[in-house]
């Protein structure tokens, strides 16, 4: 039963140095100045601390040794020259404080215009996009991705630099100090680059399996807490601990060993450190006894104290360049995201408020009327025409597939007139659902023609296009605000009074009223403390605030009792009226009243017409409606 | 809480032992080595005495073995023990949740029992790897330099004894400030993502609403909030670098002053000036390191609150102590059986029940929701126990089964259910782990599933996903009931277990069962009448009550529930489901 995920995070990094590039421009775009500021006031304050480390050598050399020697207890030269390294001190101590600061807004504000500029862009992407990645996915770049871009750009890029800095003017000062030493040092800093590396790789190595095994075993968590309570009716307690000791037991074997190779890593690298201490301070001893090259005991000390310094930024760099390398697999997700084509809105026939005269002439105004029109621009002529918004939608010879080449819609024929009611029937993929993701153009036809008062609905903005439609889902999906926020998402400007009178048409007012804070109750976690039945009733207000003049309903099929089920059924009744409704249909009374039912079967239509129309022909409605399989 | 925790160290207590000691062994090393610096410095380089320097060169590289050892060996049985010890406590998570009672689940959510298994343990294991590492290593090497220095200088340490005091004082302060924007900054940020979840998985309804703009500028009012939060909270934490260099620096500074004053009165040596430097870094980068631990370590109290909850509920259901390994017959009575979900409530869901069924009896229940039909099955199999009253299976009190027994012989097909990843037979065989192919195949034909079955191009090794995400609804209710059917019971329960089935296939499953398995008692929960109806009787729940115990004809002229769903349903307000129909 094994199983494998998170295998994604294995992926490899396609081209890290672009990548980089791009990460590092985005944060140049937005922090250039701020950037560069905290790179000089890093080059700053290594310069400091490397005046402060050359300073051992002067206090040894240039002031105890020779007042050793000539006994004189004069110690205004020392003090000149302590004050000059206060004031370095001072000053390192001064920008690190200022670029750490700069840093906090440099990260936190990127990686807040990283979310919003991600947000918003995933607003915009075509429902396909939604439908087609897992939620979890998606939810990952926004926690998981961003956060192991925070540890990147926060302490990464700076310690890195930091660092980089560090070992260039630490070789530079060793080399000044003596050049033999110098070679004897980094030698030794090799020797520890080569032993980083391959630890490295085996911890990696395991690494990578560990991720591995714990996505199997909390695969295997989650799936049987889901069934926990299945596990016990079939009292298959002792089978599943069996089966999770075998994946608990392979987790750890990994974990232990990725865990080993990590801990081994720091004393490896210290340990080598000072044995390269030891080497330098024999050769350096010989040297200085033997005053080979001018090099004094206070050289000697000095090289000493740049020695050890050195290890520590080249075992920095190898820790942060595997956290870059972690971050960089973060940020090729998000800018994938990023890189996804939003939907494309070619259309350019829009809503207006309008009036309308004795003679059916429409004129367009700024006021909120009530009455809506299309104005339609035609180019060829450069003349701008009218129609009132009807709510009259034509369907003429609509192919249509989720991937091009598998069709699941055949030649779809048919139209509504204002007011009219269209249902739906057929089995779970007859593509029922598909047919009302193609009014709205939550997708794109194929082929054919869908025609909204008599325009192409490719001609008309999709957003005043979707104004005009009214959903009403199986999945209700609330918000979480306040009942009273949920119904207004209909109308953003909507009053108190019309909130209520949507939640009254709907027959949601009488349960409301019951909830604590009324309309003021807040809902959490989809509505989690409503039953079914009340959010159905919550996302039929929220669909009648809306008044749009087309309907789309997606009966609800979870079983609500019987009693809840008629108030739900009355609420969309009184919805329904005087508008155009396309309904997916599960229920008999639906049915029965429509103006027209649609049989579906593998996306086609195979039969239409009235409840009695199709009853008389004895075809496939007839036996879904008597329950007799022919 | 420490003590639960603890308990599940188990085989590794050896492991968590060695490892401090390696630790400690390795900090003695530390120490040494910037000794044996100076010794070469003082006695060795000042002298010209290049055979002390190559002497005492060689006990720097054994110190420098000796700690390498011992920091590969903390490394290892660090890792072995905080690993192990994970293991452990998922282990005994596991196992424990495996005797919970349906009501020791319900006390816990399902999202809630995963993060504990995962998250939490992942933290309690870095939290204890940090333990054994560094919770020993950091203060022991801080008083080990301290004493070094003191050794070697009093005057000169003190220094540090009052530069640890300030950058300690001063960490604190630092820390708990930050900790509280910290929380409040992870509330918003949680708030955050919520919303981001919020939103994509309702997409449909932000688009069709088309509040895009909407949604873009209320999550840019969110960010911007998390986005201050942490901002504040940030600024404070990096006070810690620059407070770090200005300690240090002046630590420095202090000593080189008072050092090279007291080198030219002789009271100090060189060598010895070059040590006490050494330890300024170790004593204070340990102290830093101790904060760090500190930090650490509370955050992940609350994970062990959240583990050892988990390891501490005991099962309120657990098998008698002479249990009854035979249950004779499928008949079923409940003797004046009340129940509710938690011991201290005072409302009963089921009030009073007195009922009396006959092996091979079909009853149908129906009633709207919260009427408890579902709650009045499940004390059958004892997946709830009764309150008051008694119920007895086969002529026996439930509670004197073995529960495996029982189980295995009333069968349930649970409303909510769930099939595994595995192959098709691989989910049957949940019901009879040695079934054969044609047994199985039997039961599928009997819940009807073979037509679906039949039509994959695995047939019975056909992959289901996790979930049963790549079947329909109909389908996955259909290989429930076939599972359960495995098991041959006695007694099958079906709770709402065809909802989601087309009528006719409804109808032929009953069919096959009245024929098939005729002395099998039969449950059947039902929203649909047209499912009960053709019951030998009819139980009608009501708030917790019988309202009415008979068959469809009598119930239709007695029981005016009954003739309500019934009308409702069958005079315009009625199913026309077609969900399960493939």
């Amino acid at each position: 039963m094994a199983r494998i995920k998170n295998m994604k995070n294995a992926k490899k990094i396609e081209n890290p140095g672009v990548l980089l590039k791009r990460l590092m421009g985005y944060i140049m775009k937005h922090y250039g100045a701020a950037f560069v500021t905290v790179l000089i006031c890093i080059l700053i304050s290594v310069i400091c601390n490397v005046q402060g480390t050359m300073f051992m050598q002067t206090l040894i050399d240039d002031y105890i040794v020779p007042m050793l020697k000539d006994g004189s207890r004069d110690f205004s030269g020392l003090a000149h020259a302590i004050t000059r390294v206060a004031g370095f001190y001072a000053i390192g101590v001064a920008v690190t404080l200022l670029y750490s600061q700069i840093m906090v807004n440099i990260t936190q504000g990127t990686l807040r215009s990283l979310r919003d500029d991600l947000f918003t862009h995933m607003q915009d992407l075509p429902i396909k996009y939604f439908d087609t990645h897992a939620h979890g996915d998606i939810m990952s770049v926004y926690t998981n991705d961003i956060d192991t871009l925070r540890q990147m750009i926060s302490q990464s890029i700076p310690q890195i630099f930091n660092s980089g800095i560090m070992v260039v003017s630490i070789i530079v000062c060793m080399l000044v100090l003596s050049v033999p030493l110098t070679v004897v040092s980094l030698a030794m800093v090799g020797i520890m680059v080569y032993l980083s590396k391959r630890i490295a790789t085996l911890s990696g190595k395991y690494f990578v399996q560990q991720q591995k095994d714990l996505g199997a075993a909390n695969g295997y968590i989650e799936e049987m807490m889901q069934g926990q309570k299945v596990v016990k009716v079939f009292c298959h307690e002792e089978k599943s601990i069996e089966e999770f000791k075998e994946l608990n037991d392979k987790l750890f074997h990994s974990a232990d060993n990725a865990n080993k190779f990590a801990n081994i890593a720091m004393p490896v690298n210290a340990q080598v450190g000072n044995i390269s201490y030891v080497i330098v301070a024999i050769v350096g001893g010989i040297l200085a006894i033997n005053g080979i090259g001018s090099f004094t005991l206070g050289g000697l000390a000095s090289f000493l104290t740049f020695n050890k310094s050195l290890n520590m930024p080249i075992g920095q760099v190898s820790q942060q360049v595997n956290f870059v390398a972690m971050a960089l697999a973060g940020a090729q997700r998000i800018f994938e995201l990023l890189d996804k084509e939003p939907e494309v809105d070619e259309g350019y026939v829009t809503l207006v408020n309008a009036t309308e005269d004795a003679d059916g002439t429409i004129h367009e105004t700024d006021k909120h009327t009530g009455t809506w029109a299309w104005k339609h621009f035609h180019k060829e002529d450069g003349t701008t025409t009218y129609a009132k918004l009807l709510g009259d939608v034509e369907f003429l010879g609509v192919d249509f597939g989720y991937d091009e080449k598998k069709i699941v819609l055949h030649d779809i024929k048919m139209f509504a007139t204002p007011g009219q009611k269209i249902a739906f029937v057929g089995s779970t993929g007859a593509g029922k659902t598909t047919i009302t993701n193609l009014i709205n153009r939550f997708y794109d036809i194929q082929d054919g023609k869908i025609r909204y008062d008599g325009i192409n609905i490719n001609k008309i903005k999709k957003a005043d296009l979707r104004h005009s439609l009214g959903m009403v889902l199986q999945d209700t999906h609330l918000f979480t605000a306040s009942v009273k926020d949920n119904i207004r998402y209909g109308k953003l400007d909507a009053t108190d009074e019309e909130v209520i009178e949507a939640a009254k048409l709907a027959n949601a007012d009488s349960f409301i009223e019951r909830l604590p804070q009324g309309y003021d109750t807040v809902l959490t976690g989809d509505g989690a403390n409503l039953s079914q039945g009340q959010r159905q009733l919550l996302s039929i207000a929220r669909a009648a605030i809306a008044d749009p003049p087309v309907l789309i309903l997606d009966e609800a099929t979870s079983s609500i009792d019987t009693r809840t089920e008629k108030i739900v059924q009355e609420g969309m009744d009184r919805l329904m009226h005087g508008r155009t409704t396309f309904v997916i249909a599960h229920r008999l009374s639906t049915i029965k009243n429509s103006d027209c039912i649609m049989v579906l079967e593998q996306g086609r239509i195979i039969e239409r017409g009235s409840h009695d129309d199709l009853i008389e022909e004895q075809g496939r409605y007839y036996q879904l409606y008597t329950g007799n399989k022919a | 809480m420490i003590k639960t925790l603890a308990g599940q160290v188990k085989e590794f207590k050896k492991d968590s032992i060695i490892t401090p000691i390696f630790m400690i062994l390795e900090v003695i090393m530390e120490m040494i080595i910037p000794l044996l610096m100076s010794s070469i410095i003082d006695d060795g380089v000042e002298k010209g005495d290049i055979h002390h320097i190559y002497i005492i060169g060689i006990w720097m590289v054994v110190a420098a073995g000796i700690g390498l050892f011992a920091g590969i060996m903390g490394g290892k049985y660090g890792a072995r023990a905080s690993t192990g010890f994970a293991r452990n406590l998922r282990q005994a998570m596991f196992e424990n949740i495996q005797t919970f009672s349906f009501s020791n689940i319900d006390k816990f959510s399902t999202p809630s029992l995963v993060t504990r298994m995962t998250t939490d343990v992942t933290n309690l294991q870095n939290s204890y790897q940090m333990l054994l590492r560094m919770c020993v290593r950091a203060p022991f090497s801080l008083i080990c330099a301290m004493i070094m220095s003191f050794s070697v200088n009093v005057k000169l340490a003190s220094i540090y004894l009052v530069a640890v005091i300030i950058l300690g004082a001063l960490l604190a302060i630092i820390i708990w400030r930050a900790m509280g924007y910290f929380t409040a900054m992870f509330k918003k940020y949680d708030d955050l993502n919520e919303s981001v979840q919020e939103n994509v998985s309702a997409i449909r309804v932000v688009k069709a609403y088309v509040r895009e703009k909407y949604e873009k500028s209320r999550f840019t009012k969110a960010s911007g909030n998390v986005y201050r939060m942490a901002v504040k909270a940030e600024r404070i934490v990096s006070f810690n670098a620059p407070l770090m260099m200005l300690i240090v620096y002046s630590c420095i500074l202090g000593i080189s002053w008072l050092g090279a004053k007291m080198i030219v009165q002789s009271a100090l040596t060189t060598g010895e000036l070059m040590m006490l430097l050494a330890y300024c870094m170790s004593i204070l980068m340990n102290l830093m390191m101790l904060s760090m631990v500190f930090v650490m370590l509370s955050m992940s109290v609350a994970s062990a609150e959240r583990v050892s909850e988990v390891l501490n509920e005991t099962p309120d259901i657990v098998n008698p102590e002479n249990p009854v390994y035979k249950v004779k017959n499928g008949s079923i009575v409940f003797d004046h059986v009340s129940f509710r979900y938690n011991k201290e409530g005072k409302k009963n869901v089921l009030n009073d029940i007195d009922l009396s069924i006959k092996e091979g009896e079909t009853i149908g229940i129906i009633g709207g929701t919260g009427s408890a039909k579902s709650s009045l099955v499940n004390l059958i199999s004892r997946l709830y126990d009764v309150s008051e009253g008694r119920l007895l299976v086969g002529g026996k009190d439930v509670r004197e089964y073995d529960i495996e027994t029982l189980r295995d012989e009333v069968s349930v097909v649970l409303q909510k259910n769930v099939l595994f990843s595995g192959t098709i037979l691989d989910n049957l065989r949940w019901g009879d782990e040695n079934a054969t192919e044609e047994e199985c195949k039997r039961a599928c034909h009997l819940a009807c599933a073979d037509e679906f079955i039949d039509r994959m191009p695995d047939g019975y090794h056909t992959y289901i996903e996790q979930g049963g995400s790549n079947v329909s609804g109909g389908q996955k209710q259909r290989l429930c009931i076939a599972r359960a059917l495995l098991k041959k019971p006695k007694i099958l329960i079906l709770d709402d277990s065809t909802s989601a089935v087309d009528t006719a296939t409804d109808a032929k499953i009953r069919e096959a069962f009245a024929k098939e398995i005729p002395d099998t008692t039969k449950l059947i929960i039902a929203q649909r009448v047209s499912s009960i109806q053709s019951a030998d009787r009819i139980i009608v729940m009501d708030n917790g009550e019988i309202s009415g115990f008979d068959t469809h004809e009598n119930l239709m002229k007695s029981n005016e529930i009954y003739r309500d769903v019934y009308e409702s349903q069958t005079k315009g307000g009625g199913d026309f489901d077609e969900n399960g129909g493939e």
